[in-house]
């Protein structure tokens, strides 16, 4: 529909006034994703503010609530394009108890630009976010640099944060050519779109050129094919009288029509008969498309169950370890239950051992007897049935999960499993 | 084949992709269709009584679609639910019955009238008299009447600042209120849609497409939308730098002069906060070029947000759709 447009999805991090803000409002008006109408709401409020530049980070602040405090709470997505790209922007706020919103707009995302303030160079705050992109396994990383016209577009000033957080890449799984540094101004737009004149010393791209370049390449797209069913289609109609259709997204790798395949949990073994997309049969579904699948034998499946190529099994087990991001209030604690989410299957799941806190600074765990909210851990949990999963790190999809409790119904936690 | 989707791989595709294309015609996803369609199957299987809120609009037109494909070949598992303003452009209604006939679907209408004989909700008096925020009152009348506990919209996120923070899966308490500092975290594409007894989930599938890719969409796809989304001759007037239709039901003054013109809707809603553009484009292609050109946004036609800044966040609040 975009015109094959690629579709770029990226999450924002940074501390308070570290300009993230406005370094989107930036990317909107450089792109012309500002209209007439919101461009003038702006041009109002910053004069009603009295400041003499217009204030972009009025673009993005949603809410009320937010706008008095002059912070951002939550996660906000934010949407431009270029003529070659459609960006997604998850934007989440920078302050210490919001590690939660944080990895959940990365979930969604392929690449993190973290802001560092130029002034005050790599600080805690940084290590968190990259620890989360590291976590989450995103594909590539931007520094930014950014109020690089504060320290009077100093190249030695960028050096020495450059090599600072070189020093953090070591510690972490990213590869240098993962990690990309800019030194850019959101507030003067210089290199976010344009190429700045004041640091004619840096020689890569701009922020915009860089994004448009990238080809995140996601974990799942290298990985085996998993369908999981959502949802069974019976039509009952003349036309389609024994129509019995599997409804769900593949993910990871591709599905062909005459693949063996295997059904789980129940180990039945049959072969793709025909992929149907609306009114189109199709030979093959990639990896990201949402289709109807049938299967050559009556076999017995229902909502939650996986198909699978047969020679490509996943792992089959009734006790995992997972890293625990704690998303809720309510703190996690051994012997709590929950209802594990696995995609679209669930089953009870009963925290066994908590072996320790994960420090999001790099700097090690400790042992605790809790998680609360915004802490990372590793948990071991006993389950009802057995879950079939790959570890996170081959697959996004089938090695994340969510706890959800069970008087409140909230999700609490998100787990990446081992 | 018709959809747009299907065709040859092109050359910009990861390489690895290149021999298999060869050797079949093979369907490119698109990324925001599939999302949308994925949210779609978690609503029918997740919900008992899910309704899809129709309003005759280019998003909701839209949904219908994506629900279409979604459950194709069995027919969409969830009625239509219209909240009538009785303001509504009678093209937009003529089109929703044709629609619903079509495709044979279920269609359920509640009338704001009713609602204000019943004493429920006041009549709106002067100039920006509208409807618009009456129809909160029926629809929540109307899922408790039928206890629906899922209401899929066409609502997207870049419509509006405060829209920008609302959820996929967005749980509203017993009085259609929305907690937005207690929402869930959506994480991946995984969907919780448990609630309690009394409390329901207004579901956005198409939250994270912009006005662009609706309109590209129903392009590409060919779909039929109401005429009035085109150019054609109406009568009306001038307020406020903005063009309204002259109606019975729109307030206007002796003094506001009524002139005939070229224009078409951006959004339709209610005839008394829907403003129309100045516009000679007749067709898609022409309508889609209009857009992408655009420098008003879509919102900035309603002229219920134009009330105050943070219009749309306090209508949200007491559950306004």
């Amino acid at each position: 529909m975009t015109e094959n447009r690629k579709l770029i999805k990226i999450a924002t991090a940074g501390s308070v006034d570290d300009g993230k803000s406005t370094l989107i409002g930036r990317l909107l008006y450089d792109t012309g994703s500002l209209t007439t109408d919101k461009l003038e709401a702006i041009e109002r409020n910053s004069k009603q503010k009295g400041y003499d530049y217009l204030d972009f980070s009025l673009a993005t602040d949603g809410l009320v609530a937010e706008r008095e405090q002059g912070i951002t709470i939550d996660v906000a997505h934010i949407y431009f394009n270029t003529d070659k790209t459609n960006f997604i922007v998850a934007d989440t706020p920078g302050h210490v108890e919001y590690t939660r919103n944080m990895v959940t707009g990365a979930s969604t995302s392929q690449v993190a630009i973290i802001l560092i303030d130029a002034r005050k160079g790599v600080i805690e705050q940084t290590y968190r976010h990259f620890f989360i992109s590291n976590l989450l396994r995103l594909s590539h990383v931007v520094v930014a640099v950014n109020k690089m016209d504060l320290v009077d577009y100093d190249e030695e000033v960028y050096l020495k944060i450059r090599s600072d957080f070189e020093a953090l890449v070591e510690k972490s799984d990213f590869s240098a050519d993962q990690i990309t540094f800019i030194p850019i101004s959101a507030l003067k737009g210089e290199n976010v779109s344009q190429k700045s004149e004041m640091m004619s010393w840096y020689v890569g791209n701009t922020l915009l050129d860089h994004l448009e370049v990238l080809e995140p390449s996601d974990l799942q797209e290298s990985s085996t094919a998993r369908f999981p069913v959502q949802f069974v289609i019976r039509p009952k109609t003349e036309a389609y009288h024994d129509f019995r259709g599997f409804a769900g997204k593949v993910y990871g790798g591709n599905l062909k029509k005459g693949d063996l395949i295997t059904v789980l949990p129940s180990f039945t073994e049959s072969k793709i008969k025909s992929i149907h997309f609306f009114e189109n049969e199709i030979e093959e579904a990639i990896a990201g498309s949402a289709v109807t699948i049938t299967l050559e034998n009556e076999v017995n499946v229902s909502r939650g169950d996986m198909i699978v190529r047969s020679s490509e099994l996943p792992k089959s087990e009734k006790s995992i370890i997972a890293t625990i991001c704690q998303v809720n209030n309510k703190p996690l604690r051994v012997g709590d239950k929950y209802t594990l989410q696995h995609g679209v299957n669930s089953v009870l799941a009963k925290v066994d051992q908590i072996q320790a806190k994960i420090h999001t600074d790099f700097s090690g765990e400790e042992a605790v007897d809790q998680l609360r909210l915004n802490d990372i851990g590793k948990v071991t949990f006993k389950l009802s049935k057995p879950i079939h999963f790959d570890p996170y790190l081959q697959n996004k999809s089938t090695g994340s999960f969510i706890l959800i409790d069970e008087g409140s119904f909230d999700t609490v936690s998100v787990g990446f499993i081992d | 084949m018709r959809d747009d989707n299907f065709r040859e791989m092109d050359l910009n595709k990861p390489k690895r992709n290149i021999k298999l294309a060869i050797m079949s015609n093979q369907y490119i996803p698109n990324p925001k269709e599939a999302e949308s369609i994925h949210i779609l199957r978690e609503v029918a299987a997740q919900f008992e009584k899910p309704v899809l809120l129709f309003s005759g609009g280019k998003d909701s037109i839209t949904l219908v679609r994506l629900a279409q494909k979604a459950f194709y070949p069995a027919r969409i598992p969830f009625p239509l639910l219209h909240i009538d303003t009785g303001h509504n452009f009678p093209e937009t209604i003529a089109f929703r019955d044709q629609l619903v006939e079509e495709l044979g679907l279920e269609l359920i209408v509640r009338n704001v009238q009713d609602s204000i004989d019943q004493g429920k909700v006041t009549e709106e008096r002067g100039r920006y008299a509208s409807r618009n925020t009456l129809q909160t009152t029926t629809l929540l009348d109307a899922i408790e009447e039928f206890k629906f506990d899922a209401c899929i919209g066409g609502a997207r996120r870049d419509e509006e600042k405060a829209r920008a923070k609302e959820r996929v899966f967005s749980v509203r308490d017993d009085f259609g209120q929305w907690d937005e500092k207690n929402q869930r975290p959506e994480l991946f594409d995984m969907l919780n849609g448990r609630i309690h007894q009394g409390q329901n989930v207004r579901v956005f599938p198409i939250s994270n497409w912009t006005e662009l890719d609706v309109w590209e969409y129903i392009k590409n796809e060919q779909i039929k939308i109401p005429s009035i989304y085109f150019a054609h001759k109406r009568e009306v007037f001038f307020r406020d730098g903005m063009v309204w239709t002259a109606n019975q039901h729109v307030y206007r003054d002796h003094s506001e002069e009524v002139v005939e013109r070229m224009v078409r809707f951006r959004t339709v809603g209610d005839m008394t906060c829907t403003a129309a553009v100045l516009s000679e484009a007749d067709t898609l292609e022409a309508v889609v070029e209009e857009i992408r050109q655009s420098t008003i946004s879509e919102r900035g036609a309603r002229i219920d947000d134009k009330r105050s800044e943070a219009a749309m966040e306090k209508r949200k609040k007491v559950g306004y759709f």
